[in-house]
């Protein structure tokens, strides 16, 4: 608890420095990661943070030293070559963009191996350093490396937000964007530069292969609750915040922790509980309203049954008759007769399942759907009628009763359905 | 020049883990699942780093277990997100393989203690010190380097593989609807396939290390794939493009005193960047009239 305190109340500078420095660079590679995502190219940024270790090599080599901006430059060269040849691949080759990927990705991190360990074996002492390059040591940040990377997240963060509206087009709909007069050909390459640039910066704190989560993970989670792109740039960044400060922490409480797979792990949870429990498009909220839809079809269903007993004179229907209409779903009807129950559709009168007056009006609507759209299809889109069945069966449960009221008056208030059954309407009401 | 059983040995190894990893990758690239095995090769490391854990040892049953599960729950879990999340493909793969390896560097630095193992060394093995890891029976008969015969057996495996699934394994990857129709478990198949891979990324990661498998599975078969249209030629072609790039990436790290795997690569690199400019399409003025092309055949 002490840990705590002394630590969300950033009273050591120290603790300040990385916590804001991890802050911007999750906001900067949030942001340009939730576009790449969108732009379904998710995977250019692994591949670019794969690509950046023979330009670090080669900047430490002329530097002869740890210098940022050598560094910086040569890793923001060597991302730069590889976004270029995996453009120029994807254009001149028949390869799929993935092989195209996977091969640049492994070329030149390859590459990147000979010359790290050509400068091992050079026995430069300043070389011990540069592993953290590679796996990121978000702890061992310097406040002049702080100064220069929190400069340049804050320069691709303001640059994203200024041409928010060419990003967006570009993103959306370059055809159109060209058509209007865009330059949509300079703004992919404004947003590259912007992409290789989070990357290089955001491998110092998380490391070459982790990169690829804070650009694509924060994105990804942040679609599951919006439609909006604003709303969708700060939620993503919001996730990125929050699991910056929290694998922060965890290795702040317990030092042999590494931060950058921590910040992997909680933004990993931030995703997974996203695609569980968000409204609209989580897994348990689409399992819920398939499942009530099936329960809905389930209960009318028998409701038509019970009807269609009516047409035929009887009054109800015993238990047993009903299991035996619906073979295999005796679990569901069964769940159907409690809920209309329940609802006050039907009543149990010993073991003869009966409907009431307000379930007449029910099944009423439901067979009134079924035999219209069945005429529907005979008359307009000349369907025989032995053909229409099917699709009746599944129109019942969808059509609204703006859509039923258009129906009927294309139909002109039609009595009779394709199979020259009454289409129930008020006035020949069977109770 | 003398023979130098040292340099054989490890080109042979090299040959072998790149024989393999190309076959497979041949049928990922057919696939489009290129980077799913990219994914694969680091969604290993907890298997890895907990089979170490149990068994104590780096070179045991339960790390190639434990890697193989990770391999197939990576697979799996990409299917998952796709398919019951709804996540574009790029982005599933990404998320997937990012929290596995993360949660393997957290369980190496939890386990540090009694674990001797470190991401460096899973991400780019060392193949240069495979002549003096030997594997010598209990009675003292010295068998040779571990690592080739582990390599061997991977290529024996995988080439088995291949063999008997060979009709299933073309039919999925091309026309996976049309196999269904024939009664192949398309997806059965499919989880084969990711397992032999994460089964030879494990078995080969000592020595070449994860990226630099997923190097020998994407490169030689995308250079391959530039030069013809037939699957035996390109599983041939692959084949002996590993050859080739294991004798030239020996000789020229020895040359340069450099990593042998690394240098592997890069001229693998160096293959399918020519390959490329061969084959690519070329500027307007620079090409004659076109040739009428033929749609990939079996």
């Amino acid at each position: 608890m002490e840990d705590f305190v002394y630590f969300f109340t950033f009273q050591d500078p120290s603790i300040a420095w990385v916590v804001i420095g991890i802050t911007l660079l999750g906001i900067g590679s949030a942001y340009v990661g939730t576009f790449s995502f969108l732009d379904k190219k998710a995977l250019l940024g692994d591949a670019i943070s794969h690509s950046v270790l023979p330009g670090i090599c080669l900047g430490f080599i002329l530097a002869g030293e740890k210098n940022p901006l050598y560094i910086v430059t040569g890793a923001f060269l060597a991302g730069g070559l590889a976004t270029f040849l995996s453009s120029w691949l994807k254009k001149n080759t028949k390869l799929s963009e993935d092989s195209i990927i996977a091969t640049i990705l492994s070329v030149f991190f390859g590459f990147g191996i000979v010359m790290l360990t050509a400068l091992q074996k050079s026995g430069n002492p300043e070389i011990a350093g540069l592993n953290s390059f590679i796996f990121g040591n978000a702890i061992g940040i310097s406040e002049f490396d702080l100064m220069i990377y929190g400069g340049l997240s804050l320069t691709i963060i303001l640059v994203l937000t200024v041409f928010l509206k060419e990003f967006r087009l570009m993103v959306f709909d370059p055809a159109f964007g060209r058509a209007i007069g865009f330059p949509i050909n300079g703004i992919r390459f404004l947003f590259n530069v912007l992409m290789i640039l989070a990357v290089v910066i955001g491998i110092q704190a998380i490391g070459v292969v982790l990169m690829a989560a804070l650009l694509i993970t924060p994105g990804a989670a942040a679609r599951f609750w919006t439609d909006r792109l604003n709303s969708l740039l700060i939620l993503a960044a919001l996730f990125s915040i929050l699991s910056g400060i929290l694998g922060t922490y965890i290795s702040f409480v317990i030092p042999q922790m590494p931060t950058g797979p921590w910040v992997v792990v909680f933004l990993s949870l931030f995703a997974l509980i996203s695609f569980l429990v968000s409204p609209k498009s989580g897994i348990i909220f689409r399992y819920l309203k398939r499942k009530n839809y099936l329960r809905k079809t389930h209960r009318d269903h028998l409701l038509k049954s019970l009807y269609k007993a009516l047409e035929e004179g009887q009054k109800g229907l015993l238990i047993d008759k009903i299991y035996e209409l619906y073979p295999f779903q005796k679990k569901e009807i069964h769940q159907s007769i409690i809920d209309l129950n329940k609802v006050g559709y039907i009543y149990n009168n010993q073991g003869i399942i009966i409907l009431t007056d307000s379930g007449v009006t029910e099944a009423m609507r439901v067979v009134r759907l079924h035999r219209l759209w069945e005429l529907y299809l005979n008359e307009s889109l000349k369907i025989a009628p032995d053909h229409v069945h099917e699709s009746a069966e599944q129109m019942e449960h969808l059509l609204t009763p703006e859509l039923e009221e258009l129906l009927e008056k294309r139909l002109n208030f039609p009595s009779l359905d394709p199979h020259q059954e009454t289409i129930p309407r008020e006035k020949n009401d069977l109770r | 020049m003398t023979f130098d059983s040292n340099a054989f040995l490890i080109i042979l190894t090299g040959t072998l883990i790149a024989i393999s990893c190309g076959f497979l990758g041949v049928f990922m690239m057919l696939r489009k699942m290129s980077m799913t095995g990219d994914a694969i090769s680091h969604a290993v490391l907890p298997g890895i780093v907990i089979g170490y854990f149990v068994s104590g040892s780096q070179r045991s049953l339960e790390v190639i277990i434990g890697a193989g599960l990770l391999g197939i729950l990576a697979t799996l879990m990409i299917e998952g997100l796709r398919k019951k999340a709804k996540v574009q493909l790029d982005a599933s793969i990404g998320i997937t393989f990012t929290l596995l390896f993360a949660i393997g560097i957290i369980l190496i630095n939890m386990f540090a203690y009694k674990v001797d193992l470190d991401q460096e060394c899973v991400l780019y093995g060392e193949i240069a010190y495979l002549p003096i890891d030997l594997w010598i029976t209990k009675s003292g008969l010295n068998l040779g380097p571990r690592i080739t015969w582990l390599a061997g057996l991977n290529l024996l495996f995988v080439g088995v593989f291949i063999y008997l699934l060979f009709k299933e394994l073309v039919l999925t990857s091309f026309d996976e609807n049309f196999s269904s129709v024939m009664g192949i478990p398309a997806k059965g198949v499919n989880l084969a396939l990711m397992s032999m891979v994460s089964y030879t990324t494990v078995s080969s990661f000592e020595s070449v290390g994860a990226i630099l498998v997923v190097a020998l599975l994407a490169v030689p078969p995308a250079t391959a794939f530039l030069w013809t249209k037939s699957l035996n030629s390109l599983l041939k072609l692959t084949a002996a493009l590993a050859i080739l790039i294991s004798v030239l990436g020996y000789y020229l790290a020895f040359w340069m005193d450099s990593s042998i795997a690394g240098m592997m690569v890069t001229v693998a690199g160096g293959f399918f960047l020519a390959s490329a400019l061969i084959k690519g399409k070329k500027p307007s003025w620079f090409k004659g009239t076109p040739k009428e092309s033929k749609p990939l055949g079996i």
